[in-house]
């Protein structure tokens, strides 16, 4: 669903030629990188995009970098992207991909033959947790409530989400459950196609309960339309402390979809260090902290090696739990 | 209420406002008239400008006019053309179409213009009424009948069944459904039918099957049959001819009264939306139109232009209800637009309406000045534009394939649609020396994936088939859709009977 290509990119030629010139002036000294090139593997408006674009927008803003562009390329549920990455790394020494949590379940389930493992992994950047939420005119009141009423009719009891099954929304209402103690594979998982969409199906009261974004389920909140029975991070989280937490429930869950930056395979040492260096200066800016809070997003910042050793771990939790519901 | 309406009153009418309204407005026109940019990607790119404005209801008005704007501009390349740029507009270039080939661009432009004002503007007209009680009325509707919705618009391939193509006509719709089924849908972790190809994956785009089935064909055809004028087939030369008569407007009148209620509360159903509407407008419009007009529909009929015009302008108007006053999206568009008003720290929903009256209203009246702003800069546009059917054939015909090509392309950026528009255009061009008709396939396409994810949702939540008979919407639904698709035949029996009946009465 992208965008423009070519008027695009006469006006990223003419935006970087003013940049060339006022960059120096704003740089002051700590610009890292001339230039850097985002590779978005879903259309524009998504959060893949939204991603790259407030993570490009704060790294030029702050003078760490150069200039941006971007580019969209949809296609394969990501794998266009990745395969683009790869096979064109030579001429890609400046770009860097956008992806998240999907990367880990998509290369599981075959959607892709890659993996992270192909790509130079740069770090992972912000994060969203997820969320158990029902209709604010439910009787549910706390995850308590919900188990009990899964326990006397599981497979009347529907839970909605807004991915695939065997996708992260199934993946997290099944984590839940299964840390609850209960069969993880009987309750009934109602998919649809977006977020909005099951949203609707929530409201609707076509399904009992919604697994989805904590950031997504804090706006309708905040409205009083729906109430957040748990979330999937260690602590309550500020930007909704109201919501209390899996763990502070007895169900010891936790779960981030992370989004996160890669470089093409065999990109040298030395632009890798630089990528992480501008990423992690971008923390301390008061332009990284505008996109961050206009976009609610949560720092969560794996660098490098850290970024492998969640990501190894992230496929294991979930491959695992896949191998129970009988998606592997 | 009736304060928050002075409040957006004011609000809509401060210069820098009406300034929005203009320039989103102008922006959405111009590049809706396009084909293969659709007012989402136009939105994703106009957002951070938006916010860069700081001032949430400018923001939102901008791009509220970028929307309804690309949808008004939309219908240029279905009539012009036969080039739709966003499923929207298919059912425009049914009937705008053949108009444009009678020698009377004009007019259907114009036609389509005063539809889609008078949609927009009713649509806008109802949204201040009913915005705060439809909210509820919008969730009323599950999965079941969504599915049975989308049966219902499926019946407006009845409208191609005419003269004995109705076994045509069915199997065009099948294999519009069977090619919706390409690659991952919503409800199935698996691929189906992508052949290990990677860009078969996220299944055929919209946009591509689009251009291949209409506008590659079209242009096609133009290079096959020399002595087939670009400007048309009539001996009319007076394509810039804005004028239509009294009679086509007496007749438009009832259409654009009925089809910008339906639409607009098709619209406020967040899982159905413009495209639906369209369809549905047709449908309907088709079905109680009476004999001749009937026949008319398909081929030229002013009444099956303004139709799905006024539709998805009222649909497109309606589609803010479920965003505004709960915060849910009905589309990719509608997702977008919310995500810029979080941005800007507005979380619409119930009590946008009585936290910020100021946006909420804003934004509905700045719609009406949108509406006229829309008419009054396109209505004097007609003549130019139309023109450009008037442009020797040998200019024409490569200026609609890098329309066709580039519409496909900068869907996605990726050069494997191209390859996929020329192998369906093939395959569309034979069909239509087969004489089949193309509109079913494309209805078929674009309805199925909605129809199959609701139906098997359904199937998942009720275990079974039991949603028909437990809820009587769904049912009553079913009901008026087999009423639609078998009316126009015991019709077109009963004509003839009748006629049989004088030949032996004699």
């Amino acid at each position: 669903m992208n965008t423009f290509g070519w008027t695009r990119r006469v006006a990223i030629a003419a935006a970087t030629a003013t940049l060339a010139f006022g960059g120096i002036a704003q740089a002051d000294g700590h610009q890292v990188l001339d230039d850097v090139h985002f590779l978005i593997p879903g259309g524009a408006g998504g959060g893949w995009d939204g991603t790259a674009r407030g993570t490009g927008e704060a790294l030029t803003g702050a003078g760490l970098v150069g200039s941006a562009s971007y580019e969209n390329m949809s296609g394969g549920g990501g794998g266009v992207a990745i395969a683009h990455l790869i096979e064109n790394a030579a001429s890609l020494e400046n770009t860097m991909m956008v992806n998240s949590t999907p990367i880990v379940i998509r290369s599981l389930t075959g959607v892709f033959p890659q993996s992270f493992r192909d790509l130079t992994l740069v770090a992972g950047t912000i994060g969203d947790y997820a969320a158990l939420v029902v209709n604010s005119d439910s009787e549910l009141q706390s995850m308590d409530d919900l188990l009990a009423a899964y326990r006397a009719d599981a497979s009347g009891f529907a839970i909605g989400g807004g991915s695939v099954p065997g996708g992260m929304d199934h993946l997290v209402a099944a984590m839940a459950m299964q840390a609850a103690g209960e069969d993880p594979t009987a309750f009934n998982y109602i998919p649809y196609d977006a977020g909005g969409a099951a949203m609707a199906g929530l409201l609707s009261g076509e399904i009992k309960a919604l697994s989805t974004g904590f950031s997504e389920a804090v706006a309708l909140a905040q409205q009083g339309e729906v109430r957040i029975l748990g979330v999937t991070a260690d602590e309550r989280v500020d930007a909704f402390a109201d919501a209390p937490t899996m763990k502070e429930q007895g169900i010891d869950t936790t779960f981030v979809n992370w989004r996160g930056f890669f470089a093409a395979p065999g990109v040298s040492d030395a632009q890798l260090g630089k990528f992480q260096t501008a990423l992690t200066q971008m923390y301390d800016t008061p332009e990284w902290e505008e996109v961050r809070a206009r976009n609610g997003w949560v720092n969560i910042h794996n660098n490098g090696d850290d970024f492998r050793a969640f990501l190894e771990n992230q496929e294991k939790v979930i491959g695992d739990l896949m191998k129970t519901l009988g998606f592997l | 209420m009736l304060e928050g309406i002075m409040i957006g009153l004011g609000a809509a009418f401060s210069i820098q406002n009406i300034l929005m309204v203009v320039a989103g407005c102008l922006i959405g026109t111009f590049i809706g008239m396009l084909p293969g940019l659709g007012p989402m990607s136009i939105i994703a790119i106009m957002i951070p400008v938006a916010i860069t404005l700081g001032d949430p209801a400018a923001a939102l008005i901008l791009l509220a006019g970028v929307y309804y704007g690309a949808i008004f501009g939309g219908s240029t390349s279905s009539i012009l053309l036969n080039a739709p740029g966003v499923a929207g507009t298919v059912a425009t270039s049914f009937d705008g179409y053949p108009m444009a080939r009678k020698g009377q661009a004009g007019k259907a432009l114009t036609i389509a213009a005063v539809a889609s004002f008078a949609g927009g503007t009713i649509g806008a007209i109802l949204l201040v009424i009913f915005a705060p009680v439809l909210s509820s009325v919008a969730l009323r509707f599950h999965s079941a009948e969504y599915f049975a919705l989308m049966v219902v618009g499926l019946s407006a391939i009845a409208a191609f069944a005419g003269t004995g193509q109705v076994a045509k006509a069915l199997m065009m719709t099948i294999l519009g459904l069977i090619l919706a089924t390409v690659g991952e849908g919503a409800l199935f972790s698996m691929p189906r039918f992508t052949m290990g190809l990677l860009d078969l994956q996220s299944g055929i785009s919209f946009i591509t099957l689009a251009m291949a089935m209409f506008a590659l064909p079209e242009a096609l055809f133009l290079v096959l049959n020399p002595m087939r004028g670009a400007s048309g087939d009539g001996a009319s030369n007076k394509i810039t001819n804005l004028r239509f008569s009294r009679e086509e407007g007496k007749a438009m009148i009832p259409v654009i009264g009925r089809q910008s209620i339906q639409g607009f509360f098709i619209g406020v159903l967040p899982g159905a939306g413009a495209t639906i509407a369209s369809f549905l407008g047709y449908a309907v419009e088709r079905n109680i139109a009476k004999g001749d007009e009937q026949a008319e529909f398909g081929k030229g009929s002013v009444k099956g232009l303004a139709a799905p015009e006024t539709a998805n302008n009222a649909a497109c108007t309606g589609s803010f209800v479920p965003l505004l006053t709960l915060g849910i999206p009905g589309s990719g568009t509608t997702a977008i637009l919310l995500g810029a008003l979080i941005a800007l720290n507005v979380t619409p929903g119930p009590r946008l309406m009585i936290d910020t009256p100021e946006i909420f209203w804003a934004v509905i009246i700045s719609m009406f000045i949108g509406n006229l702003v829309l008419l009054i800069l396109n209505l004097p546009l007609i003549p130019y534009i139309a023109k450009i059917l008037a442009i020797p054939r040998n200019y024409l015909i490569p200026f609609i394939l890098f329309f066709t090509l580039m519409g496909a392309y900068i869907g996605q950026n990726n050069a494997t649609e191209l390859l996929m528009l020329v192998g369906l255009g093939v395959m569309a061009t034979i069909f239509r020396f087969a004489d089949y008709p193309l509109a079913p396939l494309l209805i078929g396409f674009i309805l199925g994936t909605m129809l199959e994810d609701n139906f098997a949702r359904s199937m998942q939540l009720y275990r079974g088939l039991d949603f028909i008979i437990e809820r009587p919407m769904t049912l009553g639904l079913l009901v008026i859709a087999l009423v639609l698709v078998l009316l126009p035949s015991y019709r077109a029996r009963r004509a003839r009977k009748r006629a049989e009946g004088v030949a032996d009465g004699d």
